[in-house]
């Protein structure tokens, strides 16, 4: 089969509405599952099967390189235009640490930025599940949950009855 | 939880952080009203078209500062940085409030901070921008400007790593850049909602792209709260370290006046102190015009009353340890600058700013005072002239009387000294109407949690 995956879209009403429908399906050893809501919850956060998120890791590294970079650019500037402050040595290394900590926290929160784009595939103005004309509510006060076509899970019955016996207010189909 | 008890009977944590009734569809009706459908129109025209009035003040006189040079200012030897780097460092606290309660507040899980981190977040970003025209506008050749940053220049100078003045670059720059960052991102779900909810196509386009397609995945979330909390992690320490910069900018010269240990806590305390001053300012007449007493309740303004309380008496030990410390030092010169501050020419700045940091605060004692937005208000008022006055007497008084009385001199500032300052109020009070006017000035997205299952962002 070569069909591409579809996603099957249901809307909930309440918070609480797409919470038992995560745990239901869960419990009913669904994977591949995406929901949309339009604010963070830890309830779903803790449903929602996938990796915890990268994001910290890279802003780690991002602000080692920076600060480190910040480091020896003032090691290095010092040597490159050597100038005799009253004897003090050129590597003057507690006056050089406030540039370093303020390029580590630049170059941690740009990388985290960029970081956020990047994981995300972010700025996508195009997505599929913008074609269902309910999801402008995503962001506002409904809750979606989508489940994919290529979920091993999926039975020739289909999911809707399931997520209608959950409480779904409307089911629809987008592209994958 | 009774509804039928009277907020004032109830102990402090008890009392609700949003009025009665409120749910998702309340909150977001009410706060995406204003950018979208513009409520009180002759309010808002007549209060921009004041600010704007204003900038074109500012504008004026930077173009004739660039035409003709500081000389139109005051300032001269001995007093070579007067109204620039009092207004500097003044703008600079008070963009430090916004940090403090978007990043320091949520590490600390203050929840009221929820209502108000967006706007002061807002007001840091304009204040910054205030801030950073004026060392600009002091170097003389401001097109130079970038001889301050390290590039390799052909003549293979750098900058002087050991001066507190080029940490302040880097410091400022950061700051203002790391701010608007996590204001950005903060906005980036509101942004969604303004593009899911307006109804003209232009405005859904302009949000549309500013929300980078934003869509709610929760998978996204999940990046996004790490995100935000990395960043309010980083923003904390940054915001200890500008101000601290800047009180170094002063404590690292050797003139009486300055050169102090207790400089960097005593200014980031006063930046605290002053940034409440100015959210206060703006946050009661908004709430008042736009309705938003449900979301910042007088609750919200009884405790930054106690945090302008508080950090209002670690100011006043500030001022108290610069005239102990002169007095035990036993040093000639230190003891004749607090003489001179209090006694001396530029006494009635001095007191003043004794009146309006360390006694007008003292009102907010009174539970009753704190939760009157006419009484806050007022005092909100008196300590941003009091914060203007102590920069003033810090820059002032100090390089007025150095060492030697044959190098004494005075100072005051000019037309062109108080209408570039008076221009800055207007470029910051014009932002902050535009901002209100075209983004939520409270976290929709924040509320909206905070209201459906009390938690945070985090």
């Amino acid at each position: 089969m070569n069909v591409s995956p579809r996603r099957i879209l249901a809307e909930f009403a309440a918070h609480e509405a797409l919470v038992g429908a995560l745990r239901r399906l869960r419990d009913e050893r669904y994977s591949h599952l995406e929901v949309y809501t339009p604010f963070p919850s830890d309830a779903i956060d803790e449903l929602l099967p996938g990796k915890s998120t990268r994001i910290g890791w890279l802003m780690l590294a991002g602000g080692i390189v920076g600060g480190s970079g910040a480091y020896f650019l003032q090691w290095f500037a010092a040597r490159d235009y050597a100038y005799n402050a009253g004897g003090r040595p050129l590597h003057s290394w507690p006056a050089f640490v406030p540039v370093t900590f303020e390029l580590t926290v630049l170059t941690a929160a740009l990388v985290g930025f960029a970081s956020l784009l990047w994981l995300a595939r972010l700025p996508r103005l195009d997505h599929p599940v913008f074609d269902a004309p309910e999801f402008r509510r995503a962001s506002q006060d409904r809750f979606f949950l989508a489940v994919r076509t290529d979920d091993p899970r999926l039975t020739s019955v289909g999911v809707e009855p399931l997520l209608r016996e959950c409480g779904a207010v409307s089911i629809q189909e987008v592209a994958g | 939880m009774s509804p039928h008890h009277s907020h004032a009977t109830l102990p402090p944590d008890a009392e609700p952080l949003v009025g009665a009734g409120e749910n998702i569809a309340t909150v977001e009706a009410m706060i995406a009203r204003v950018p979208l459908a513009g409520p009180r129109p002759l309010l808002w025209w007549g209060g921009f078209a004041a600010a704007f009035l204003v900038v074109v003040v500012l504008v004026t006189a930077i173009a004739w500062l660039l035409l003709k040079g500081v000389g139109i200012w005051g300032i001269d030897i001995p007093v070579a940085w007067g109204f620039a780097i009092t207004n500097f460092v003044w703008w600079i606290g008070i963009g430090h409030a916004g940090t403090f309660i978007s990043a320091i507040l949520l590490l600390l899980h203050q929840h009221w901070r929820t209502s108000i981190n967006r706007l002061t977040e807002a007001m840091t970003l304009f204040a910054v921008a205030c801030a950073g025209l004026f060392p600009l506008l002091h170097l003389g050749r401001p097109q130079y400007f970038y001889w301050l940053l390290p590039y390799p220049d052909t003549m293979g100078l750098w900058p002087q790593w050991r001066s507190p003045l080029v940490w302040d670059i880097f410091a400022v720059s950061t700051y203002g850049t790391v701010s608007l960052v996590f204001w950005y991102v903060g906005l980036i779900p509101d942004l969604a909602t303004l593009r899911d909810r307006a109804t003209s196509l232009w405005r859904r386009r302009a949000y549309g792209v500013l929300a980078l397609g934003w869509r709610g995945d929760a998978q996204h979330w999940r990046h996004y709260e790490k995100l935000y909390l990395m960043l309010a992690g980083l923003a904390t320490p940054l915001v200890v370290s500008v101000h601290s910069i800047v009180g170094m900018d002063f404590a690292v010269a050797i003139l009486p006046g300055w050169h102090s240990t207790i400089f960097p806590p005593y200014f980031v305390a006063g930046a605290i102190f002053s940034g409440f001053a100015m959210v206060l300012t703006i946050v009661i007449p908004l709430r008042a015009v736009y309705g938003f007493k449900a979301y910042i309740t007088d609750r919200h303004l009884e405790l930054m009353a106690k945090v302008l309380m508080a950090t209002g008496w670690i100011v006043a030990y500030g001022y108290f340890s610069e005239f102990f410390t002169a007095w035990i030092s036993g040093d000639e010169f230190d003891r004749y600058m607090a003489v001179n501050r209090a006694t001396g020419p530029y006494r009635a700045v001095f007191w003043l700013l004794i009146a309006c940091n360390v006694l007008v605060p003292q009102a907010l004692w009174w539970r009753r005072l704190r939760r009157s937005a006419a009484v806050l208000f007022v005092v909100s008022l008196l300590v941003n002239i009091g914060m203007w006055a102590e920069r003033y007497v810090i820059v002032v008084t100090s390089l007025h009387r150095d060492f030697l009385p044959s190098s004494w001199g005075m100072f005051s500032g000019t037309r062109w000294d108080w209408a570039t300052f008076i221009g800055t109020l207007g470029l910051f009070f014009a932002l902050i109407f535009l901002f209100v006017r075209l983004l939520p000035a409270i976290s929709m997205t924040e509320m909206k949690r905070f209201v459906t299952t009390g938690e945070e962002t985090e």
